[in-house]
């Protein structure tokens, strides 16, 4: 039972710091960056690359963000900037763009067990008696810290006051003289960042592989759906739920079944509550 | 010195618009001309087999299901629904078909027929709950769903997992070639008649302004249901055939290839005209074969190919066409 | 006289995000008779109808149709009832023939339930209700594309989408707006003329002398609250009124 607790809180932290990349752009700009699973194995490759040319860990980590952020920006002002509003395009460049990466990077050969990342902190403890890894308490309290910087970014300061008003109407933002462009860049440069963070983060858990990239895009779109989208909360509630049942599955059967779980919560969700569970959508709506 | 384009009617098809066109021998073949001749054309290659070769004749083949899958994608479109995921209609119909014939031993005929039946009900019930939500939500979702079958199957290892399954073949060669073909002419000519009947025009009206329809008293999910519905049977059947023509069904299907290259054919066809798509595939996938070489970078060329077409020839090929060949072009001086 | 109300609207509160669109707005409406619906911009007309409609639900508040509760219903069910709008940005069907438009609502269950199998055909009656608004029958512009077609004929053919559904109550919103004074002194006769054969007519305008000349009565709103009810010669004299329109 207390590895139930204790390991739905990790797992729920693991995959609220994936998602939160791809939830913040999404909801604030509207552009669904499918390029997501992508510039998460981008920033863990580089983090090893950077590694491996003799820089600290934890500097290589800074940069890998630094690198990734910078490509999300220019992702945005090179192929997204001209077709905004046209939906189809947004989704195509944009997958085509993660794919571009992902099997570039499968080419140049980054697919064995050789590369992993080494855990920022190594060593374990126990906590209740249970055994835990410090590695995982880190997770759970960068996402824990994430979160609470994300709120106070958003409500307090000016450029997350401008993020919001975007998120919001953005056309009233725009006349209020608020660059929309400016705005959803800098949303796309935020949430790569934070991807790249999260996956020098938790790639140490596990092996770099490619089939990673395709995972935690479907699993951050699975949240932001269940969750609602244009909800930090949402997100917050989706990534707990999911947490602690890709844990119960884990302990009981396989955890190889979760694929199947997030297939039909997202179905489940659509049939009985479009707009997810926090969600500000509506539905229908007379636009005059 | 400024030009601008005059275009004019060709005498020959302005002689053709009344009765009189059937005076001449000359008009009748400009009218029937494009008419049968692709039918025609289609329908020989596969007696052409010692000519054209085994290899072409499978790309023949390949290329009549994905224009089923493009006429299938199209007619979505034509209500508004963009949809990516082509590949889970064609999926859902393989494993359909290999869950009735090899796990139930049905015979062919009847489990490609139930495939298509079971697919199209199957697929429709997942996606039509998304069709209500905002344009952009549908066509991640429709993305998003072959992808998480295909992992699903990898992983999980049910149906099959990365073995696969295998079914029996349908036999016949004349049988193998010509079904899909008669199929899919089938298929084209059925939808281009209903989407020309007053269905067809609530149809269109739908993508146009929803509201406007709705307060008209008509009920739009019906509609969209309908045409999911038809959409994902068309798509199903393609899928459930080509299961028994390879005798396999693998991950593979719910693979991205047969999501893109219907949008493709789709788009360089040109909106609105079914018939643009289908000569969209027959243009399009002889050349995907010719790509394979370049592995899964295929879909970034895609990508980068679909942008192109969109840029440059937006009315899409099939009204290039028909545009020169109603009409002469001419630069006049204003 | 309760039999006389074909429509009642009770308590009607909508809020968009803190805004308040409607504030417990109420109001009847009798058979067969014109409403007219005026007020400043942004007072809640639209939002109104889109509640009375069904394209938004009410955050308190219900709507009654000859008795029964139709509050929330979905919008192509309280057209089938009989309660027919009309849209004030004029978006037709583009790149298809007018009379095409008309064809939609006469594909509708409404339509195959009150006509039966014997309407006769939907394009020659699409072609008839077309001419009742005005659209010379044996000139082209019936045939014409809807993107060749000039404002003041985009708002008829919106009109005639909505007769063709055989409205028991007729909502126009702002039907006039945007046309020249010719074709406005073609159109009031068409409204009356459906008014006489018992259609009952809820108008939201901002051309007032027209709208005074044929109402029987009219609604005020302003800033989402109906301030002021009655028939139009009282309407003149309200103070409250003329502050809300001319700021006096």
């Amino acid at each position: 039972m207390l590895l139930l607790i204790i390991y739905g809180i990790i797992n729920s932290s693991i995959i609220l710091l994936q998602t939160i990349g791809f939830g913040l752009t999404f909801s604030i700009s509207g552009i669904p960056n499918l390029s997501y699973g992508a510039l998460y194995i981008l920033g863990g490759i580089l983090s090893w690359t950077f590694l491996k040319h003799g820089f600290p860990l934890w500097l290589s980590i800074l940069l890998s963000c630094a690198v990734v952020a910078s490509s999300g920006f220019f992702i945005y002002w090179i192929f997204l900037y001209r077709i905004r509003g046209a939906v189809l395009l947004e989704v195509i460049v944009s997958f085509a763009l993660g794919i571009a990466i992902i099997e570039f990077l499968r080419w140049k050969g980054f697919v064995t067990y050789e590369f992993s990342l080494p855990a920022l902190l190594k060593g374990s403890t126990e906590l209740f008696g249970i055994p835990v890894d410090f590695q995982r308490i880190l997770i759970v309290l960068s996402s824990f810290f994430l979160i609470i910087l994300l709120y106070l970014f958003s409500h307090y300061t000016k450029l997350g006051l401008a993020l919001r008003g975007v998120a919001q109407n953005e056309q009233t933002a725009l006349s209020v003289g608020i660059n929309s462009d400016l705005v959803s860049s800098v949303s796309m440069m935020i949430g790569s960042g934070i991807c790249a963070f999260s996956a020098s983060l938790i790639l140490p858990l596990g092996i770099i592989s490619m089939e990673t990239a395709y995972d935690v895009l479907l699993v951050s779109i699975c949240v932001s759906v269940v969750g609602g989208l244009g909800s930090i909360l949402g997100m917050l509630l989706a990534s707990l739920i999911f947490g602690f049942i890709k844990t119960a599955i884990s302990i009981y059967l396989s955890s190889k079944w979760m694929m199947l779980i997030y297939f039909i919560s997202i179905l489940f969700v659509l049939m009985i509550r479009p707009s997810g569970l926090f969600g500000k959508l509506k539905q229908i709506e007379e636009r005059i | 010195m400024e030009y601008r384009i005059e275009r004019i009617d060709r005498g020959i098809k302005a002689r053709c618009e009344d009765i009189y066109a059937l005076l001449s021998l000359k008009e009748i073949a400009y009218l029937v001309f494009p008419r049968f001749f692709p039918v025609f054309a289609i329908l020989i290659i596969p007696l052409l087999r010692s000519v054209i070769g085994e290899y072409w004749e499978k790309v023949f083949f390949l290329t009549c299901n994905l224009a089923i899958l493009s006429i299938s994608l199209e007619l979505l479109l034509s209500i508004g629904l963009i949809s990516l995921g082509q590949a889970l209609f064609f999926g859902a119909g393989a494993y359909f078909s290999a869950i009735f014939n090899n796990y139930m031993h049905l015979p062919v005929a009847l489990s490609i027929i139930a495939a298509s039946v079971c697919g199209g009900i199957f697929c429709s019930i997942l996606i039509f709950p998304a069709s209500r939500l905002r344009g952009i939500y549908f066509t991640i979702i429709t993305l998003c769903l072959p992808l998480f079958l295909f992992r699903i199957i990898e992983v999980t290892k049910i149906l099959g997992g990365t073995q696969g399954i295998s079914l029996s073949p349908i036999g016949n060669y004349y049988l193998e070639m010509y079904i899909p073909s008669v199929f899919m002419l089938t298929f084209l000519f059925g939808i281009r008649r209903l989407m020309g009947t007053d269905c067809g025009i609530i149809i269109r009206a739908i993508k146009d302004n929803e509201f406007s329809v709705m307060a008209s008293g008509i009920n739009v999910y019906a509609y969209k249901f309908a045409v999911i519905l038809i959409s994902a049977t068309i798509g199903s059947f393609s899928g459930a055939y080509t299961a028994h023509f390879y005798q396999f069904v693998g991950m593979s299907v719910f693979s991205l290839d047969y999501s893109i290259i219907p949008l493709t054919c789709v788009l360089l066809g040109g909106s609105s005209t079914f018939g643009g798509s289908v000569l969209g595939a027959f243009l399009i996938v002889p050349v995907s074969e010719a790509l394979r070489i370049f592995g899964t970078l295929r879909i970034v060329i895609y990508s980068a190919f679909l942008i192109l077409v969109l840029l440059l020839l937006p009315e899409g090929i099939f009204h290039y066409i028909q545009r020169k060949y109603h009409k002469i072009e001419r630069w006049k001086r204003i | 006289m309760e039999e006389d109300i074909i429509l009642k609207v009770e308590g009607i509160s909508k809020f968009f995000d803190g805004i308040k669109a409607l504030e417990d707005v109420s109001f009847h409406v009798k058979k067969g008779e014109i409403l007219g619906i005026i007020g400043p911009n942004g007072s809640g007309k639209t939002t109104l109808i889109n509640i009375i409609t069904g394209f938004l639900k009410p955050d308190k508040g219900k709507v009654f149709f000859k008795g029964k509760e139709i509050t929330g219903m979905k919008p192509y069910k309280i057209a089938d009832l009989g309660i027919v709008r009309s849209f004030q940005s004029v978006k037709p069907i583009y790149h298809i023939p007018a009379y095409k438009n008309v064809i939609i609502p006469l594909c509708s269950k409404r339509i195959k339930r009150l006509k039966g199998g014997k309407y006769g055909r939907r394009d020659e009656v699409a072609i008839d209700i077309l001419e009742e608004v005005g659209f010379e029958r044996d000139s082209k512009i019936p045939y014409k594309n809807t993107d060749e077609l000039t404002h003041g004929y985009l708002k008829r053919l919106e009109l005639a989408r909505c007769i063709a559904l055989q409205p028991e109550i007729l909502i126009l919103d702002e039907i006039l707006s945007g046309m020249s004074d010719a074709e406005v002194s073609s159109t009031v006769p068409i409204i009356e003329g459906l008014n006489r054969r018992s259609v009952t007519v809820i108008m939201i305008e901002h051309r007032i002398r027209e709208l005074f000349q044929i109402a029987d009565r009219i609604i005020v709103l302003s800033f989402g609250k109906k301030i002021a009810e009655g028939h139009p010669k009282q309407i003149i004299r309200n103070k409250e009124v003329k502050r809300v329109y001319l700021g006096a």
